[in-house]
Order: C-alpha cells, then sequence, then structure tokens
C-alpha cells in the first residue's frame, strides 16, 4: 500500500506527460500542439516538485523550531524554468500568428497541401 | 495526520489535472481550451503549495494562470478559434504513447517514495544550501539564496533567454499599434471595480520584489505581477491609454537594462579581484555584500521579467488581424 501511494505522483504525471504528448501527436492544429507542449512541461515540472517533498517538511523559509525543510534546489530550477517557459511559449505562439498569416491556416495538414499547390500560397501570401 | 491530509489534497489535485487534461482532448473550441489550461495551472499552482515549493507555486499562479491565459487568448484572435476534427491523427498517437508511457513507467519503478527524507536527492547538496544559507548569507528564504547567490550564472542565464524571447517576440511581431476603433466598450462597473485593483496589484509586485528574501517571491514573481497590472488596465482601458502610461518603446530598452544590472552586479566583484557574481566583493562585510548583491540581482531580473512581459503582450494585442474568406 505504502509502494503505491509512494509512486502515486509519479504515475500520474507519466499519465499527464503521455497525455500532452498525445496533444503533440493527435492534433493537427498548431496551437493546439503548443498547449499540449505546455501540459508535458507542467507535468515534468511535477516531478521535480514531487522529487523535492519531504514528508512532514516545511517550506524552504528558515524559522525558528524547525529542522526540516522540503529540498530547495528542485523548486530553484524550476521557478525559473516556469518564466522561461512562458516567454519560449510566446516564441512560438508568434511563429504560429505569422504563419497564420502567410498562409491562411494553423492547421498543419492545410499547411502542407498549400505547399504542396504553390500557386495557392503565392495567391494567398500577405503582402506585408 | 497533518502528513495523511497533505497526500490527501495531493491525490485530490492530481485527480483535477487528469480530468482537466482528458476534456482538453476532446474539446475542439480552442477558447474553451485556453480557459481550461488557465484552470490546469492554477490547479498545478495549489498542487506546489502543498508539496511544500510556495516560489514555484507563486509563480505558476501568476504566468500559467495569469499571464499565459491573455497570451493564449490574443493569440487566438490573430488566429482561428476551431480545431479542424477531420485531421486527428488518433491512430498514430495512441501507439506511440502507450509505448513511451510503458517505458517511463518501468523507469520510475525504483526510485524512492514521495517525501522519503532518506532519498539520495535530499543527501547531496540541499543540506549544504540550507546550512549555508543561514551561516553565509542570513536571509529567511533558502529559495532566493539559491537562486541569486549560490546559482547566480544559472539565473543570469535564464534572464538572458527571457531577453531574448522578447527579442524573437519583437522581431517576428514588431511593437503594433493601437486604432482607435479598437476601444473596448465603456463598462461603468469594470471601471469602478478594476481602478482599485490596479493599484493594489502593483503595490503587492513591489511588496514581492522587495520582500523576496524575507517570504516567498522574488523578481521573476514580481516582474510578471507588475505587469499583469498594467496588463489589466489595457484590457479595462484600453490599449491607447496603457501606451501613454508606457510606451512600447521603452519596454526593450528597460528589458535590456535589466540584464545589464545583472551583468554589472557580477562584473563588480570582477573588478575586486572577486568570481563573477561573488557578492562578498560588494560590501566590506561579507553578508552584507550578499544583501546588496541579491537586492541587486533581484531588481534587473524583475525588470527583465517584467518590461519582457509587458512588451510580448503589446506585441501580440497591437497585431492587426487579417481577414482571409
Amino acid at each position: 500500500m505504502n509502494e503505491i501511494l509512494g509512486h502515486f505522483n509519479y504515475g500520474i504525471v507519466i499519465l499527464l506527460m503521455m497525455m500532452g504528448l498525445y496533444i503533440v501527436i493527435a492534433s493537427s492544429n498548431l496551437i493546439k500542439k503548443l498547449i499540449g507542449i505546455s501540459v508535458f512541461q507542467v507535468s515534468v515540472f511535477i516531478l521535480y516538485i514531487t522529487f523535492g517533498k519531504i514528508t512532514g517538511g516545511n517550506p524552504p523559509i528558515i524559522v525558528d523550531n524547525v529542522d526540516v525543510y522540503s529540498n530547495p534546489l528542485p523548486h530553484v530550477l524550476i521557478l525559473t524554468a516556469i518564466v522561461v517557459g512562458v516567454a519560449t511559449t510566446s516564441v512560438g505562439l508568434a511563429l504560429i500568428v505569422r504563419i497564420r498569416e502567410a498562409y491562411g491556416s494553423t492547421d498543419e495538414d492545410d499547411i502542407n497541401d498549400i505547399d504542396k499547390n504553390d500557386n495557392f500560397y503565392l495567391k494567398n501570401r500577405s503582402t506585408t | 495526520m497533518i502528513a495523511n491530509l497533505e497526500l490527501v489534497i495531493d491525490i485530490c489535485l492530481l485527480a483535477f489535472l487528469i480530468m482537466i487534461v482528458f476534456a482538453s482532448i476532446k474539446i475542439t473550441d480552442l477558447f474553451a481550451v485556453t480557459m481550461l489550461f488557465g484552470i490546469f495551472s492554477f490547479v498545478s499552482a495549489l498542487l506546489f503549495l502543498d508539496l511544500d515549493a510556495v516560489d514555484v507555486a507563486f509563480t505558476e499562479a501568476a504566468v500559467g494562470a495569469g499571464f499565459t491565459t491573455v497570451l493564449m487568448l490574443s493569440a487566438l484572435r490573430l488566429t482561428t478559434r476551431f480545431e479542424n476534427v477531420k485531421h486527428r491523427h488518433s491512430l498514430l498517437g495512441l501507439p506511440i504513447v502507450i509505448l513511451t508511457g510503458a517505458a517511463l513507467l518501468y523507469g520510475v519503478a525504483d526510485f524512492p517514495n514521495m517525501g522519503d527524507a532518506n532519498a539520495p536527492i535530499h543527501h547531496h547538496l540541499a543540506p549544504d544550501f540550507i546550512r549555508l544559507t543561514q551561516q553565509k548569507i542570513d536571509i529567511p528564504n533558502i529559495v532566493t539564496a539559491v537562486l541569486a547567490s549560490f546559482r547566480g550564472y544559472d539565473t543570469f542565464g535564464e534572464t538572458v533567454v527571457i531577453f531574448s524571447a522578447g527579442a524573437a517576440v519583437l522581431m517576428l511581431l514588431g511593437m503594433g499599434h493601437v486604432e482607435r476603433k479598437q476601444e473596448p466598450e465603456k463598462n461603468l462597473i469594470l471601471w469602478v471595480v478594476v481602478k482599485p485593483m490596479i493599484a493594489l496589484i502593483l503595490i503587492f509586485g513591489l511588496y514581492v520584489q522587495f520582500h523576496g528574501d524575507f517570504g516567498a517571491g522574488g523578481g521573476f514573481q514580481a516582474g510578471v505581477i507588475f505587469a499583469s497590472g498594467f496588463i489589466l488596465y489595457s484590457l479595462v482601458f484600453g490599449e491607447t491609454y496603457a501606451r501613454k502610461v508606457i510606451p512600447a518603446t521603452i519596454l526593450p530598452r528597460l528589458s535590456a537594462l535589466g540584464v545589464l544590472i545583472y551583468g554589472v552586479t557580477g562584473l563588480m566583484s570582477l573588478i575586486s579581484n572577486k568570481p563573477f557574481l561573488d557578492y562578498n566583493a560588494l560590501s566590506s562585510n561579507p553578508v552584507g555584500g550578499q544583501h546588496l548583491g541579491i537586492l541587486l540581482v533581484e531588481a534587473g531580473v524583475g525588470l527583465a521579467v517584467f518590461s519582457t512581459i509587458l512588451l510580448i503582450y503589446y506585441s501580440f494585442s497591437g497585431r492587426e488581424v487579417i481577414h482571409y474568406e
């Protein structure tokens, strides 16, 4: 029983990670793919924070009469990763916006079709 | 008893997360998926809080639930709202996902139990960080001490990444401009409610910035909170006014200034023949030097994050929508 509860978080993290991966593979919409990547990313964050947890521990802010603190190192890594994550997500979204402006679609299959049929692309390309 | 309660909350929140992601796989309306993702971020922030990671929870709540949702919605405005269901490759995805998941499950089988104080991760570096923070830096928040001092190089790199991401978005989308006709409708209730809230958000942002040494918080969170105050102003009162308060043109400069403050703090220790980012050199009293160094570095991070986040928002919201068909 203890073994199952102790590994519960890892199992759920892997389930979340695979659901994110599934969205990336199965959906052909670029924005949905980016959301899938973000879900994948958050599941990695949860994995790291789970590593840092100590049962009965306290948040790593020093106070009197407390000896056990959870591990601060994963917290530092993930804290910066979250902000870097949103910055890179915004670069991805900016690229998607430019793709939409050039092709008129955010659907990967449509974009592939347009690329195969180049005339269509030239006709609808934005001039700016 | 308290440990058990933490586990119960953990299990409930994880169940919520699974349900939210499952729903967003099925739903094809990207507007709904974006809102679900905001909820997903907020629930994961609660989970981080339950797992003792207060600083991470703070960041995830401000960034994930706050800014990312606004960003995704601005991107949806410029693209299309609905996903084409006919273009789903479910058959391709399922076997890959099941295989990878099974391999990963096999991999985690010999991990130590969650919360085990004897796990290897808790016996390397972490005890040193906790001990040295009390001895050499003397601030209560260990996360801030590790972030700004022990692992200052790492944080410097991450600040540069954020700055570069802002520059990349600027190159892709430009700063944008606003036309009068795009202004939001006048809504008296929103105006009255939001105006005092903005003041509170900005004061809270400053508190988080300067109280980060003592409690949860720091430059990363403060930058995002401060930027969201301006984003809220821009959403409710219109971007014309927001751009008068903070013009888009000064934001790239502020962002660069933030990175520069961080870098110069590092260089100052080089000048006094100490390693890069060794704050002991900043003052005759080593502990005082550490305090000063952390304050300066956090200010640089806060400024860089604030201006980059606001710049990214301006880039998306100021872009003109191109209509097809």
